[in-house]
């Protein structure tokens, strides 16, 4: 029966609905779908409510200034200060990770399975909390902006390495051979020459790996830090509960996206030009 | 070139086809050994590519290796300064033994210059860095003196004013060329080129030939794998045909090229310069 149907525009499926009618009903569908949800929305949620508690712009004033200048500065000072760790310190990994010497190959191998497979967040606990029993009267300097710098940089760097480790391997092997054959060494061939090469051709994951890291700085949250030095999500959430609204938490979302939605755009951008330089 | 150990002008022995040498192995010519290659082999894992290469290149001497590809002749130039590791033999390049164990092998490459098939310039630096950035890093040749050194270099392959261009502007012929200039600029006692024409435009061939026919005449060592049998037939003192990891003939191009003793070279010769005949 079914090996007659040889006129059929295209094979039926079971529901004995050709293609082109198995796309419309999915279609239609999907609107259905979305109207439903609009419906249950529109009637269900006390809007007033919401806009009360989520978009209520007489708390701009009063939360604004110190959202961007406490808030969105140290969660900059985390983020930049964890990111610079991370980059120097994946750039290291990443070397030994292509090291002529296995022991090394082999450490920074196990740094990268270890630090991608454990949450960021255990990364914090261990350090602030850890850490000072085990190093009893030592103390990492600047706290709590040192045990946010290691956590964030020990994470990060083991994404960065295995970045940093695709950008050299993209670089022609040529490129070294030429070094050596003017008589660089090794590790004077990978500095002056590879590297370069290689980070300009991360340069779009790396900024990628800069919003990451603009987002997890939050993570300071578990470790209890004081007032002067909240990030913007803890000093969200303080206004929040001060004025037992919510709109803080808006806000900072806000700010949040403001650095992100650039940054992105940004990485989009670079991507799209080093896609037409190839 | 200032440094001229040649006892007699490439010139004059390159014109003078009817020398007294045999055409086949045992070719003697007067001088000092600027390269000696004694019992080499290489081995790709199980691939046997060079099978007991001896080869001796005069102070002076220019000396063309040609042969069908994969016939083991680039790799024969890449162990002369160990780019590849040989897997037995010896080499030797201006009285320093590289195979030795404790050879300082980027001493040793310091006046070895090679110029590759790709050019491998290095793109993120501009032409004048290209050709200052070993003396710099390497020789530790001060700023004004190494630019100046590399102008002249430039000028004198006849691509002075493309100093401050990246390599990516400029023409393959003129990439191939700052190449030249970049290995020159090191001063050089021997000179090695992979196959420095074949990823040219036919049109751009001349200009980097030129360049190298000059060199020759300023009394430079070099060996030159290459498929310009014009070029070897006007320029070398000495042609070597290789296949299967052996030299088949070796002699002067008048005995090579103009009259090949063995079938081989005579099938790859015919196949070279008449390719659409049969």
């Amino acid at each position: 029966m079914s090996n007659t149907a040889k006129a059929e525009p295209g094979p039926r499926s079971r529901t004995g609905f050709t293609p082109r009618q198995r796309r419309k009903v999915g279609i239609g569908g999907q609107y259905v779908a979305l109207v439903a949800v609009a419906i249950l929305a529109i009637t269900m949620v006390d809007w007033e409510r919401i806009q009360v508690n989520f978009f209520n712009v007489d708390m701009l004033g009063e939360v604004w200034p110190e959202l961007f200048t406490v808030g969105l500065v140290n969660t900059v000072i985390y983020t930049v200060s964890g990111y610079t760790l991370g980059f120097l310190l994946g750039l290291l990994i990443a070397v030994m990770r292509l090291s002529a010497l296995r022991l090394n190959r082999i450490l920074a191998h196990g740094y990268i399975e270890i630090f991608r497979g454990v949450p960021a967040l255990l990364v914090f606990l261990i350090l602030a909390f850890g850490l000072p029993i085990a190093m009893p009267g030592r103390e990492l300097p600047f706290p709590p902006f040192g045990t946010v710098a290691l956590a964030l940089g020990l994470v990060s760097a083991a994404y960065m390495a295995e970045t940093f480790r695709a950008g050299i391997q993209a670089v022609p092997k040529g490129q070294v051979e030429a070094a050596r054959s003017l008589g660089m060494s090794a590790p004077r061939a990978m500095i002056t020459i590879v590297l370069p090469q290689a980070i300009r051709i991360v340069i779009p994951p790396l900024t990628n790996e800069l919003i990451l890291l603009f987002k997890d700085s939050s993570l300071v949250f578990a470790i209890g830090i004081t007032a002067g030095t909240a990030d913007l999500s803890k000093i969200g959430n303080d206004l929040a509960t001060e004025h037992s609204n919510s709109t803080p938490f808006v806000l900072a979302g806000l700010t949040y996206l403001l650095i992100t939605i650039p940054l992105g755009y940004l990485v989009r951008r670079l991507e799209a030009r080093q896609a037409k330089a190839r | 070139m200032s440094e001229n150990q040649n006892p007699e002008p490439a010139t004059e022995a390159a014109a003078e086809h009817e020398s007294e040498v045999p055409a086949e192995h045992g070719y003697e010519p007067a001088g000092r050994a600027m390269v000696s290659i004694r019992g080499l082999h290489k081995s790709f894992g199980d691939l046997q590519v060079l099978k007991g290469i001896d080869v001796e290149v005069k102070a002076g001497e220019v000396v063309c290796v040609i042969g069908p590809s994969g016939s083991g002749k680039s790799t024969l130039l890449r162990c002369v300064n160990l780019l590849e590791q040989p897997s037995a033999g010896e080499i030797e390049v201006d009285g320093v033994v590289l195979t030795d164990r404790d050879c300082d092998l980027d001493r040793a490459r310091r006046r070895i210059g090679m110029v590759f098939q790709q050019f491998n310039l290095f793109p993120h630096l501009n032409v004048l860095e290209n050709v200052t950035v070993a003396l710099r890093k390497v020789l530790k040749v001060d700023k004004a003196t190494a630019r100046k050194t590399a102008r002249e270099q430039l000028a004198s392959v006849g691509v002075g004013e493309k100093a401050e261009e990246f390599p990516a502007r400029l023409s393959g012929g003129q990439q191939q060329r700052v190449a030249i200039a970049r290995a020159l600029a090191m001063k050089p006692h021997l000179m090695l080129f992979d196959e420095p024409t074949s990823a040219l435009d036919p049109e751009l061939v001349g200009d980097v030939l030129t360049v190298m026919r000059d060199l020759a005449e300023s009394g430079m060592t070099m060996l030159v794998v290459t498929h310009e049998m014009g070029f070897a037939r006007e320029v070398a003192d000495r042609v070597i045909f290789m296949d299967g990891g052996v030299i088949v003939e070796q002699g002067t191009p008048a005995q090579v090229i103009g009259d090949p003793q063995h079938e081989r070279t005579r099938t790859f010769l015919h196949r070279v310069l008449h390719p659409i005949d049969d």
